[in-house]
């Protein structure tokens, strides 16, 4: 009982990791039709920013960890808000070319991050709480855990407000439905692009230094490893859903720690045939209007 | 100069011309040619052949991309994991089943097709985006079953050395090179034939026209989904072919063949040289390896090391190099360098943008 | 009589296929004017070309009060509108995942836009603002769609087959809702049904295979039988509601 609380809260940390790269994915994908392989240097981005910053301020304390969280969020934002205004918007309506120079960007800024911090993992440390376990029904859970599940929900629950109650949100709500009809309203839908890549990176560099916290290392890499699962989530949860992404998510990660566990660590096997299975079955993913 | 342009743009030609480029290539092992800056040493040495024979295989993988992705239209991010069957598939073949060559040939063969048409049955039943997704996942699949290492058949993390006890002598060992750049010339050249020959074939013009506009296929009676199939399995078995030879020339395969970047990596060349054109393929290829190679050789130069930080830093770094001049060409020279020199050759009257060429794909 | 909108050599692409070509008409800065058409012959398209919604080239020219054109051609679309543009599109395009009030308050441009007189003219929607779009009926879907245009105090609108796909009672109801709007703003209006065009348009523009091919006062094209068998090759309207 015990090792399948185990898994299934750390599943659920790990789900909420993917939440994190997904939602954004995900909102991307939906209002612009961009596929962006970039997003992973977003998040690593964000991670170094946060190493930097605890590293200087002294890691074993919240301030530092919550200062850390908020400037990985703001790098994130800006290295997004950045790569949609220098690079995509030039591409406007060139799918396939916006994928391509997001391919370009990610083999460019990993190679740089190598170049900077190094290709090996720097070990990180944080408040000693986080390292520390907490009892759950006989199960040891780590804390980080915990945090990493609250912090999804809090941006789950910030993403979705917006888009509820703010005008930008509902161009972006009805972008991802009808773009050419909001346009045909007299709104400069391109504004809400920038505004949904700095959220989507935002999302993304907040994670990475919870990503950190999870693996216990930052390293150049730690950005692709995660974007390759959260490209399986959003094509899962359904291209444009952010509900989706978040379901996807949580189900993605629990299947892969007990197929790992219980199944000779065939995690990543279980989630491409997840995938394959969801694909042929419904193509447009679980909560996808469109394929 | 028009006339020039005339006679070079007849199909005699130009396969006269191709079989002079070909004829060059074979005699350049016996050749003292030494190019500074581009070739680290005279072309006989093994090094520079290694190097050049190399760079042929890169362009015939290329080759083998551009007819899934520049001639159907089907964005694949999992190519290379046929590439990685064929350079594990003979290594396994030849180590564990103690195989002699042609037989570990054959069934290694086999393998590819059986996985590329099996994937592709798959796959194709989705498309665009979803299609980019379940080939890079399938991919991804492989690669992770590579680094676990099933019942240590492949080295894991270590890599799988070629067990040469059923390779003919004079296809190992370095003062052997020459043989084997000749065997990498032969093999590109056979998947440009090939993919010529499949893209003047009747599946080839179906599969064009189903990336242009698939209802008007249908309507004509044809299921776009079997010559999309044919053509994912036809790309896939050649990216094995290639693997093969690969692991011949290079004597080891490791868990990078089979990784998501070295896709992205395939992508990337395809692009540089324009996609659509068979030539765009193998000039990307070759021109990508050999800057891969220099631009390495250039980082860990004295010239750079002696660099403040802030130029130090990006210039040791290949693919940041590599990356942003990939950025560069997609944002200002859509085409690559086949597109760009196809504009020079065909003078200013091309009436298609190569950019409606590329969004066609989407 | 002056013109709110000129189209001039006006030709249009969809990926890559002509489907308007060469077209010039104008629109007259007061009434409905009516571009006619057989199916497939490039009447929405046309209206998507002035909205710079697909690719297109020509001079497109809109009027000021004081008779002042000014180029919208090379505009993007988003600008164009701005300059005092409602469209209504074929299909309605409403915004089916978001509620009747944000699909309203989406489309609202002015500083003060004109809630009151839309409320008036369409009490079914007010009730209905909570519900999502994408559960209405097509009549009231049409509704949000004419109200979107409505709400901002336009120069000129674009109506595109307002009454296609409705039930007959419906149709009079968006007839008298255009009817109502038409005499304050100028309407480009495309439309099938010969009756509601006899209802509002003043003039005609009717376009055959991508080319203009008649324009005209209203009344006068529609009396004429041959001139209606063979640019919209339908028959009377006695013969086709029999």
């Amino acid at each position: 009982m015990s090792t399948v609380i185990l898994l299934l809260i750390t599943g659920l940390g790990l789900g909420a990791l993917y939440f994190l790269v997904a939602s954004g994915l995900s909102l991307i994908y939906g209002l612009m039709g961009v596929l962006n392989f970039a997003h992973g240097s977003f998040l690593t981005l964000g991670a170094f920013a946060g190493w930097e910053l605890a590293r200087r301020l002294g890691a074993d304390n919240w301030g530092t960890f919550v200062a850390s969280l908020v400037l990985g969020a703001v790098v994130g934002a800006a290295f997004a808000a950045a790569t949609e205004f220098f690079l995509i918007r030039k591409l406007y309506e060139r799918h396939i070319e916006q994928v391509l120079v997001t391919v370009g960007l990610a083999l460019a800024s990993v190679a740089l991050f190598d170049g900077i911090w190094g290709v090996d993992p720097i070990f990180v440390t944080g408040p000693a709480w986080l390292d520390g376990t907490t009892d759950v029904l006989g199960a040891s859970i780590p804390n980080n855990r915990f945090i990493l599940i609250l912090a999804a929900i809090v941006v789950l629950l910030g993403i979705v407000a917006f888009l509820k109650y703010t005008r930008f949100g509902l161009i972006i709500r009805a972008g991802v439905e009808n773009r050419s009809m909001v346009t045909a309203l007299g709104i400069d839908v391109r504004r809400a692009f920038t505004v949904v890549f700095a959220i989507g990176g935002a999302a993304a560099g907040f994670g990475g230094v919870l990503a950190a916290s999870y693996y216990g290392y930052v390293s150049p890499t730690i950005g692709g490893s995660l974007l390759i699962f959260a490209f399986i989530v959003t094509v899962i949860g359904g291209l444009g859903s952010l509900s989706g992404a978040a379901i996807a998510s949580a189900i993605v990660a629990v299947l892969q720690q007990f197929a790992n566990y219980y199944l000779g660590g065939t995690g990543d096997f279980v989630v491409v045939l997840l995938l394959a299975a969801v694909l042929l079955v419904k193509p447009s993913g679980l909560l996808g209007s469109k394929a | 100069m028009k006339r020039v342009r005339e006679v070079l743009a007849m199909p005699v030609v130009k396969w006269l011309l191709a079989g002079v480029l070909v004829g060059f290539l074979a005699i350049l092992p016996l050749l003292a040619l030494n190019i500074p800056g581009v070739l680290p040493g005279p072309t006989y040495t093994p090094g520079t052949l290694q190097l050049l024979a190399f760079s042929m295989l890169i362009a015939a993988l290329a080759l083998s991309y551009h007819l899934i992705f520049g001639v159907a239209g089907l964005l694949s991010f999992g190519h290379t994991l046929y590439f990685a069957i064929g350079a594990y598939g003979l290594g396994i073949a030849l180590r564990h089943f103690g195989l002699e060559l042609l037989p570990a040939i054959v069934l290694t063969f086999i393998a590819g097709l059986f996985v590329a048409a099996a994937v592709g049955a798959l796959s194709l039943r989705v498309t665009g985006i979803s299609f980019a997704m379940v080939t890079l996942a399938f991919a991804q699949a492989g690669s992770v079953l590579i680094r676990k290492n099933p019942g240590q058949l492949t080295g894991g993390d270590e890599g799988l050395t070629l067990d040469t006890t059923h390779v003919p002598d004079f296809l190992v060992g370095v003062l052997q090179t020459k043989n084997l750049y000749w065997l990498c010339l032969a093999i590109l050249v056979i998947v440009f034939l090939v993919t010529s020959w499949f893209e003047r074939s009747r599946a080839g013009h179906v599969v064009a026209a189903t990336r242009e506009n698939e209802l008007r296929v249908r309507v004509i009676g044809i299921r776009p989904y079997f010559v999309k199939l044919l053509t994912f399995a036809i790309g896939g078995v050649l990216a094995t072919v290639v693997g093969m030879t690969y692991l011949l020339l290079q004597s080891s395969a490791t868990q990078k063949l089979a990784s998501a970047d070295f896709t992205l990596t395939l992508l990337v060349i395809v692009v540089l040289g324009g996609v659509g054109y068979r030539w765009g393929a193998v000039i990307g290829g070759v021109v990508y390896t050999l800057l891969d190679q220099r631009l390495t050789a250039f980082a860990s130069s004295d010239a750079v090391s002696a660099l403040p930080d802030i130029l130090r830093i990006p210039l040791s770094q290949p693919l940041f190099i590599l990356g942003t001049l990939f950025i560069l060409v997609v944002l200002f020279l859509p085409g690559g360098i086949a597109g760009v020199a196809s504009r020079i050759a065909k003078g200013r009257t091309r009436a298609n943008d190569p950019r409606d060429v590329l969004e066609e794909l989407g | 009589m002056s013109d709110i909108l000129t189209v001039r050599n006006l030709s249009a692409r969809i990926a890559g296929q002509q489907v308007v070509e060469d077209v010039s008409f104008d629109v007259a800065a007061t009434g409905v004017t009516a571009l006619l058409g057989r199916n497939g012959v490039g009447k929405t398209s046309t209206i998507k070309g002035i909205l710079g919604l697909i690719e297109r080239r020509g001079e497109v020219t809109l009027f000021g009060e004081h008779g002042d054109g000014e180029r919208i051609d090379r505009q993007r679309t988003h600008r164009i509108v701005q300059r005092g543009i409602g469209y209504v599109p074929e299909d309605r395009e409403v915004f089916a995942k978001l509620t009747v009030a944000e699909n309203l308050r989406l489309a609202e441009r002015d500083p003060s836009p004109r809630r009151e007189f839309v409320a008036g003219l369409f009490p079914d929607l007010v009730e209905r603002a909570g519900q999502l779009a994408g559960t209405l009926s097509g009549g009231q879907q049409q509704m949000v769609s004419l109200a979107r245009a409505l709400l901002n105090d336009n120069r000129l609108l674009l109506v595109d087959e307002p009454t296609k796909g409705l039930a007959p009672i419906i149709v009079g109801e968006v007839a008298a809702a255009l009817a109502e709007a038409a005499k304050t703003v100028p309407v480009l209006l495309v439309e099938q049904n010969l009756q509601v065009v006899r209802q509002l348009a003043d003039d005609v523009v009717v376009i055959a295979g991508g080319r203009v091919v008649h324009t005209g006062i209203a009344t006068e094209f529609l009396d004429d039988e041959s001139l209606i068998r063979r640019f919209l090759g339908v028959h009377t309207e006695q013969e086709a509601t029999s």
